[in-house]
């Protein structure tokens, strides 16, 4: 596995351990994909991880990460209309930006194939919501075929690929969190002999491309007609699938996580139920569903977050007439969170209490701490809560927007105190400001944020001369999805870029207040956000300091790195705990007695904390 | 082997990826059938992170369902007490190694800390073997997870793995310099 990158392209057949994500790029190779767009969010990075491990030169596809979903989507459209097999992979939530443009795509002759991958994360591991992305496929008219493993994670995509092709359509493969991070080992086939024929093959004669007025209409029976040529395919697919027990009284209908749980659930039942477990789940093949709901006298459906599987099998069953008990969800709990093995056992057992024992709880009650993720030591975002916290009134209202400095809405600093989605904060912080003369309004925003839907909200600061100061805390990278590029880091993933820095942008949108300091600087750092705040007008303060995670790995991967920390001279300390409780870097350990030491583990001596203390007790370690 | 099923917990940046991709491989070398899953993403920053190994003929979810953890990994004190408490099995046993990584609420003086005999005390009462290791002149703190592992080798805790598997892991996973430290530690300490 050290060689992942020579193993994507291995031409013959193997098995390797891997994650659905590593095993989702094989698929793609051996598919063909010609152009891949994404925009980085959990729990997909590592999908682009296993592209990068793949030298430059060597990939048989065009890979880029564009400024946001939407872009991307745009990308993967242009290259299939062009005649390229062409895959958008994002978040869940990234569907929200890229719906204006996803909404179409089905009514339009795709000729190239076009695969949309959502990592979609119910029990909100890293993302604002769970929410259930097969509304949207509903929608849209597209078909969604969701793995439950790494090993189907391979034959869905290449059957969704597939799909795509024969029927011109888009086709959502819909993994989730832990189908995308779970690890098992894979066989994948040998590579097939894939010749590409770049001519660009766009015509306006496989459109028409433009869809206004009356020419939606039969764009958008094509579509429906495609659907129903989907289903009618999906009756015989194998990635649709009976487990029959001989049990003609109960049955369930599943998919994706749900059923490796519940395989491990029913590993305690006495009479096992019969499962159909759907790989094609939107559309469902009506026919293999009617003869399994009328074989069962009652039918469970089992179903991770919302109820769209339950209404269309209920719809069958109705037009059917046929009397089958079926049940769905029950209880608001079922609508919430993941559905693991121990949440699938309660379902279970409230379903039928008769199919398992009761379910031991594990837990002894014992409290254990919350360990709440945090900024990192060193993180140039801490330094600015800190200097920032100082420049604001307790009565003001502080915006936060996605990324690393979100975590600042936490002790001590408990700076944000809203927070919606990405470039949201300039929008909701000049609603805020509206009749509002008596407290200030500061917004936040991270540099890959302001490319990616921050510059609408700010533009529409200047633009309506909104009263309000945004903070950019610049580190350089897209941190919290794992350091990828932003268009202002002078890279992409393919080589280098003209940079396009925040300040020339803001400059030349014509904002006459404008700031930029160090964020280590932090009396400055007051200073400014105090003028800025002055200032009656929109202003922006750049809090500018590199990712301190990104900078020590570069560090500790370089020749004869020695670490570096610092050390409390106890014989100074007076146990203000400034360090500790306010400015709060985690390096720092409350012993019992009330003194404070360096935790050498985590300390990287960056030095931001010694300006924090109030008797300069903090100083480098010297070994 | 029908079920065997080891939960590792730790703190971002402690290097749980590393420790979990060697025991899946070295399970794997052992001929046993075997699946995981780790915590990506946002708790990786300083929040407790969670890798689940399965291994067995009848195992089908990667996620170890909460008390069935014949096997519990902790590379962090607080998180020992958390991975006993929520997945620990009774009869399991628990390897830790004992640094202590100050979470926020002790840190702001909200909270208790946890304490050695917290530990012990649960270990008791779920009836769960308890292995603790730290060894105090190991500088490099990112090399912790390598002590842990030979303790999980030297004595056996995961049926039918043997010491030849985990070497094999680690030649997978590592090379040059990177790999003869990491085995010269796990061989001084198995
Ligand atoms: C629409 C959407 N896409 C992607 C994400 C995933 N995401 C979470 S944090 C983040 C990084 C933001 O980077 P930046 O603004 O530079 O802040 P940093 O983490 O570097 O502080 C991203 C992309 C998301 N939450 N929503």
């Amino acid at each position: 596995m050290k060689q992942m990158g020579e193993m994507l392209l291995r031409r013959e057949s193997f098995e390797e351990i891997v994650m659905g994500n590593t095993a989702l790029v094989r698929a793609m190779v051996a598919s063909g994909t010609r152009v891949i767009s994404a925009y980085p969010g959990s729990p997909t990075p590592e999908i682009a991880t296993a592209i990068g491990a793949i030298p430059d030169g060597k990939r048989p596809f065009y890979f880029e990460f564009s400024t946001n979903e939407k872009v991307a989507m745009e990308v993967a459209y242009g290259a299939s209309i062009n005649g390229h097999l062409s895959t958008v992979f994002f978040k869940s939530v990234g569907l929200n930006v890229a719906s204006d443009t996803f909404v179409q795509l089905n009514l339009m002759n795709l000729i190239g194939g076009m695969v949309v991958v959502l990592g979609d994360d119910p029990g909100a591991n890293s993302s604002q919501n769970e929410q259930d992305n097969r509304h949207f496929a509903r929608m849209a008219y597209t078909p969604v075929l969701e793995p439950a493993n790494p090993s189907e994670v391979y034959t869905c995509y290449k059957a969704a690929a597939l799909l795509s092709k024969k029927h011109h359509m888009p086709v959502i493969l819909r993994m989730t969190t832990h189908v995308c991070h779970a690890k098992e080992k894979v066989a994948f086939d040998a590579l097939p002999d894939l010749v590409f024929d770049d001519t660009p093959k766009f015509d306006v004669g496989n459109g028409p491309y433009i869809p206004i007025t009356s020419l939606v209409f039969p764009k958008k029976r094509r579509a429906l007609a495609n659907l129903a040529a989907v289903e009618s395919g999906a009756e015989e697919s194998s990635l649709n699938s009976v487990t029959d027990h001989g049990n003609d009284k109960r049955g369930i209908i599943t998919m994706g996580l749900p059923f490796m749980s519940l395989m491990d659930v029913l590993e305690k039942a006495t009479q096992k139920p019969d499962i159909l477990k759907l790989g094609f789940v939107h559309p469902i093949p009506k026919k293999l569903v009617l003869d399994f709901i009328t074989t069962h006298r009652s039918v469970k459906i089992l179903e991770e977050l919302d109820d769209i599987l339950e209404n269309d099998v209920k719809k069958i069953a109705y037009d059917a007439g046929v009397t089958t008990r079926i049940m769905g969800k029950a209880d608001v709990e079922d609508w919430v969170g993941e559905y693991t093995y121990d949440k699938v056992y309660d379902i279970l057992s409230r379903t039928w209490p008769d199919l398992l024992p009761v379910r031991e709880e594990a837990d002894q009650g014992v409290v254990v701490p919350d360990r709440p993720a945090q900024m990192c030591p060193g993180c140039g975002h801490r330094s600015a809560f800190y200097a920032i916290k100082k420049a604001i009134e307790k009565n003001d209202i502080t915006v936060a927007d996605i990324g690393c400095h979100t975590l600042g809405f936490l002790p001590p600093y408990e700076m944000g105190q809203l927070l919606m989605c990405m470039g949201a904060s300039p929008g909701m912080g000049a609603g805020l400001s509206l009749f509002n003369d008596s407290r200030k309004v500061v917004a936040f925003m991270g540099d890959s944020t302001f490319f990616h839907a921050g510059l609408p909200g700010i533009i529409n600061a200047v633009f309506n001369n909104h009263n309000i100061t945004l903070i950019l805390m610049e580190n350089g990278t897209t941190a919290m999805t794992g350091h990828q590029e932003t268009p202002a880091t002078g890279k992409n993933v393919n080589g280098v870029t003209d940079k396009i820095p925040l300040k020339g942008v803001l400059e030349g949108l014509g904002i006459r207040h404008i700031y930029e300091v160090d964020t280590y600087q932090q009396e400055k750092l007051t200073d400014l956000v105090k003028q800025a705040l002055a200032d009656d007008a929109f202003s922006v303060v750049i809090a500018r300091h590199p990712c301190m995670l990104k900078f020590t790995r570069e560090q500790r991967r370089k020749k004869g790195y020695q670490g570096k920390r610092v050390a409390i001279d106890q014989k100074i300390c007076d146990q203000n705990h400034e360090c500790l409780a306010s400015f709060g870097c985690p390096s720092f350990t409350r012993k019992e007695d009330g003194s404070v030491e360096v935790n050498p583990d985590l300390c990287i001596g960056d030095g931001s904390c010694m300006q924090t203390c109030p008797t300069s007790a903090i100083s480098p370690h010297k070994p | 082997m029908d079920e065997f099923n080891a939960y590792l917990i730790g703190v971002g940046g402690q290097g749980i990826g590393l420790l979990s991709e060697v025991l899946i491989r070295a399970a794997d070398h052992a001929g046993l059938r075997v699946k995981g899953v780790d915590t990506h993403g946002l708790a990786q920053r300083g929040g407790t992170v969670i890798s689940h190994l399965r291994m067995g003929d009848r195992v089908s979810s990667p996620m170890v369902p909460r008390g069935k953890a014949d096997l519990v990994v902790a590379l962090e004190r607080n998180e020992a007490l958390r991975g006993v408490n929520t997945a620990s099995k009774k009869g399991g046993a628990l390897v830790y190694y004992d640094t202590v990584w100050q979470p926020l609420g002790v840190r702001l003086g909200h909270t208790e800390p946890v304490g050695e005999d917290h530990i012990g005390a649960l270990c008791r009462q779920k009836d769960v073997r308890l292995y603790k290791v730290y060894d105090p002149e190991l500088v490099e703190p990112r090399m912790q997870n390598i002590v842990v592992l030979a303790t999980v080798a030297k004595h056996g805790l995961i049926p039918t793995v043997l010491d030849i598997h985990y070497r094999r892991a680690m030649a997978d996973l590592m090379q040059g310099n990177m790999l003869t430290k990491n085995m010269a530690l796990f061989d001084a300490k198995i």
